[in-house]
């Protein structure tokens, strides 16, 4: 009987150290990974993944350690000479040109001299396209794709530049289910073609899904390994250093009508919002599902009074709110929070302290010790890490939302939260739901957008399907279940 | 007017445009890579000061357009000396370069001043030439406004249907995702900002060397840089309509030479000052076609949209942002 060797690893990480500043972001990190497998780098927010995976495909430049390719070392100063060397990465937020066309951000990178061969490309992304299962349209422009379906487009991008090790990081985040699907498929057919995947995450259910060996990353150390089967358990313990205690939620009756649309039309997003009817209850918990742009986000800002009904009645318990503007609507008690914090949320180059100042002095002057009063507090309160001089975009994503919730008004009539733990680890999320839950007992409803659907269920009382701009479905979670739902965001209804 | 004398306007039109044609393209190729050059308007002159004198000492014109090129690429290579390599704010420094380039070309230019020099003489091409109506308009001129209609094409073809086209428009969008794919966006926007640089420096050439013949104070090139700057905005960063803005712009100019003639009761200065006016005019047709008031899924509207979007284009994403060192 022969022993099958176990393959060499084709990429190395010895002893990997980045500081930033005073920060140390990755500290002495030590990992393996073999061709043909799924590998999952599993950590909360702020743990050092991205900074480490960033380092591997030369983004970012290494304070010490060393990272070998085939047993080989080498030393990257640019992205060029990863790719070279066969390192891609699929960076969390896109890193593409969405003005020009899917053909031409294919071709950025892998064109060289005086001819465009047009057809040539076409053909080849055509080809990668059919292989993995994606469908994308050459001539689309890419602003006019989904998270998703620029995510696909970057794959068959790297796979086209000859990568063999291909690094993912959060590549789940922001895409639907049905997206998620054919991507992990996708994974799978590559892996089994030889290729290392690195996914990097702080989903566990994605990890476990997925891949066939997991690393736990825990304040830039590894604090962990472990082969499939996982025991879901262990990681989170590894993860958090204990494992967090599931999310309590009081059952509320709903109470009176809130928030009532009947036949409301308006444009946005892709597919705008067709005919709309709805009505919104005090203390409920709904949830907006749909496939990204289907809707939710023109829902949102419809009742957020930020964009105006081309037909169709809103009213916010009696009184109709046509014509009415958003400041308005703030009055009546609505309070919307945007899934983009820096662009739509906070104001980037504001510290924490200015934004509280923002908040709580009006007239001439500044209090700054008053608004420092308030500052400390509100870190306090809602536990963000970092301090008052900090300006908002250094804080971490998970720190930047618990900053915009405590800004929310104390008793709103209705919050409208647009993917309100879009990007944050299962802890802070429990934290955030744990936190939302309390409105309800002020007769709050709480309205949510996501793409995650064990958040849905988790949550929600009650689920409003959208679909090319149309309800599809109102239904009460406690009546359906993941499947069905998953069908109905396609369509399939 | 007969025949003959419309041929006459519109070749005036198409000598006339030159100058200002080839600042737009070359700015329209810096902005395209994210850089903007506001320095054009102090270029042109300190580049026209040079052509004339260099023509006239060496008693060759082509020596100094050659003069002027190199003059308008050491412009630009200051832009990317203080914003590119030292991180400095373009549109200050584009400024300053301005007043700067303009005071040192009236300086230098005095023992320079009501000379005669050498100019470009026309050089009609056999065969085109003889075409009813195009040849006269087009092909009875000097080599230089050749070369300015060859560079439309040029440029055009460059931007939208080469590799390197591409790549600079890409590091114009964005220059970290660029860095991401393996370019260099630093090196990229260098050569760009002294290619731009280089045909502004022609431009400058081409009013001093057969436009407005000659040096003086004022030269009449004054203003036109301006100009070059909105009709890069008015062709939404596309060489094609920043042609096609030159030639109107050039039109109009010429137009109320003629107008100032026929109706000699209005004063002159509202034919001069007209074209400005039209500009903007021109300028709100393409914001309202950029407006996203109208909604995309309503097709009833889809004719005037696309209309619309023929005028319209945006300005590269990253325009006047470089990447910062350590910023990755």
């Amino acid at each position: 009987m022969r022993i099958h060797p176990e393959p060499p690893p084709a990429v190395e990480l010895v002893d990997i150290h980045k500081r930033y500043g005073s920060v140390n972001a990755n500290q002495g990190i030590t990992l393996r990974f073999r061709p043909g497998a799924i590998h999952g780098i599993l950590g909360e927010n702020g743990a050092g993944k991205s900074t480490l995976m960033k380092i591997l495909a030369g983004f970012t430049q290494k304070t010490r350690g060393r990272i070998r390719i085939h047993g080989v070392d080498v030393d990257f100063q640019a992205p060029a000479v990863a790719s070279r060397l066969g390192i891609g990465m699929l960076y969390q937020e896109p890193v593409d040109f969405p003005v020009l066309s899917v053909l031409e951000n294919f071709m950025i990178g892998q064109i060289r001299g005086f001819r465009l061969h047009r057809k040539a490309f076409r053909e080849r992304f055509e080809s990668l396209c059919t292989r993995l299962g994606f469908s994308l349209s050459p001539e689309t422009p890419v602003r006019q794709l989904t998270p998703g379906e620029r995510q696909q487009l970057e794959i068959l991008r790297l796979l086209s530049m000859g990568t063999h090790v291909l690094i993912l990081d959060e590549p789940t985040t922001g895409i639907s289910s049905f997206q998620k699907e054919t991507l992990f498929k996708a994974l799978r057919t590559l892996a089994q073609e030889g290729k290392t995947i690195i996914l990097v995450s702080h989903k566990l259910e994605d990890v476990e899904s997925l891949c066939d060996r997991v690393s736990v990353l825990r304040h830039g150390k590894i604090t962990g390994e472990m082969e499939r089967p996982f025991d879901p358990n262990a990681l989170l313990k590894m993860m958090f250093g204990s494992v967090p205690s599931p999310l309590k939620r009081p059952e509320i009756p709903a109470g009176a009508p809130l928030l009532i649309l009947r036949d409301v039309s308006a444009p946005g997003d892709r597919s705008g919002l067709k005919a709309c009817s709805a009505i919104i209850r005090e203390k409920e918990v709904v949830a907006l599902a749909g496939l990204e742009g289907s809707g939710q986000g023109v829902f949102m800002r419809l009742a957020a009074g930020l964009r105006a009904p081309v037909s169709g009645v809103l009213r916010l318990r009696d009184e109709g709110m046509h014509r009415k503007d958003g400041i308005a609507f703030q009055k009546k008690g609505v309070a919307f929070l945007p899934t983009a914090r820096l662009e739509e949320g906070l104001i980037p180059g504001l510290s924490i302290l200015e934004h509280v100042a923002l908040k709580y002095c009006r007239g001439f002057r500044v209090h700054w010790n008053v608004a420092r009063d308030q500052a400390a507090r509100h870190i306090r309160y809602f536990r963000i890490k970092g301090d008052p001089e900090m300006p908002v975009e250094s804080l971490s994503g998970g720190n930047q939302q618990r900053l915009m919730l405590s800004f929310l008004p104390d008793a709103p009539a209705l919050l409208l939260l647009e993917k309100p733990t879009r990007g944050l680890d299962f802890e802070s999320a429990l934290w955030v739901w744990d936190h939302l839950f309390r409105y309800r007992e002020k007769n709050t409803a709480v309205v949510f957008s996501s793409s995650e659907l064990e958040e849905i269920f988790m949550v929600a009382d009650r689920i409003l399907v959208f679909y090319e701009g149309a309800v599809i479905r109102d239904i009460r979670a406690a009546d359906t279940d993941i499947h069905e739902l998953g069908s109905a965001i396609a369509g399939k209804a | 007017m007969s025949g003959s004398e419309w041929l006459l306007l519109f070749s005036g039109v198409v000598a006339g445009a030159t100058p200002i044609l080839l600042a737009a393209l070359g700015e329209t190729l810096t902005e395209k890579a994210g850089v903007i050059n506001l320095s054009l308007d102090g270029t042109i002159l300190l580049a026209a000061m040079v052509a004339f004198a260099v023509a006239f000492e060496t008693q060759s014109a082509f020596l100094g357009c050659i003069a002027a090129c190199l003059v308008g690429a050491l412009v630009a290579a200051a832009v990317g000396l203080f914003s590119l390599k030292l991180g400095q704010s373009q549109v200050a420094v584009g400024f300053v370069l301005t007043l700067t380039a303009r005071d040192l070309a009236y300086f230098l230019g005095n023992p320079y001043a009501r000379l005669h020099g050498p100019q470009f003489s026309s050089v009609p091409i056999p065969i085109l030439s003889d075409i009813p109506v195009l040849g006269p308009v087009l092909f009875q001129h000097n080599w230089m406004v050749y070369a300015g209609l060859g560079m439309i094409v040029l440029c055009w073809a460059y931007i939208y249907r080469t590799p390197m086209g591409l790549r600079l428009r890409a590091v114009g969008e964005d220059p970290r995702a660029a860095f991401a794919r393996g370019e260099n966006p630093v090196r990229l926007q260098w050569i760009y900002t002294l290619c731009g640089g280089f045909l502004v420096g022609a431009a400058g050439a081409a009013f001093s060397l057969f436009v407005k013949p000659g040096w003086g104070r004022p030269q009449g090139a004054e203003g036109t840089g301006w100009i070059a700057l909105a009709l890069v905005i008015f062709g939404g960063w596309h060489p094609m309509r920043a042609a096609a803005g030159a030639y109107l712009f050039s039109f109009l100019q010429v137009l109320g030479i003629y107008f100032q003639g026929w109706i000699p009761t209005v004063p002159a200065q509202v034919f001069q000052v007209a074209p400005f006016p039209l500009m903007i005019f021109t300028l709100l047709i393409i914001a309202y076609a950029q407006r996203t008031t109208i909604p995309r899924e309503d097709r009833h509207r889809l004719r005037l949209k696309a209309l619309l979007e023929v005028f319209s284009g945006a300005a590269p994403s990253a325009l006047g942002k470089p990447l910062r060192p350590g910023s990755l």
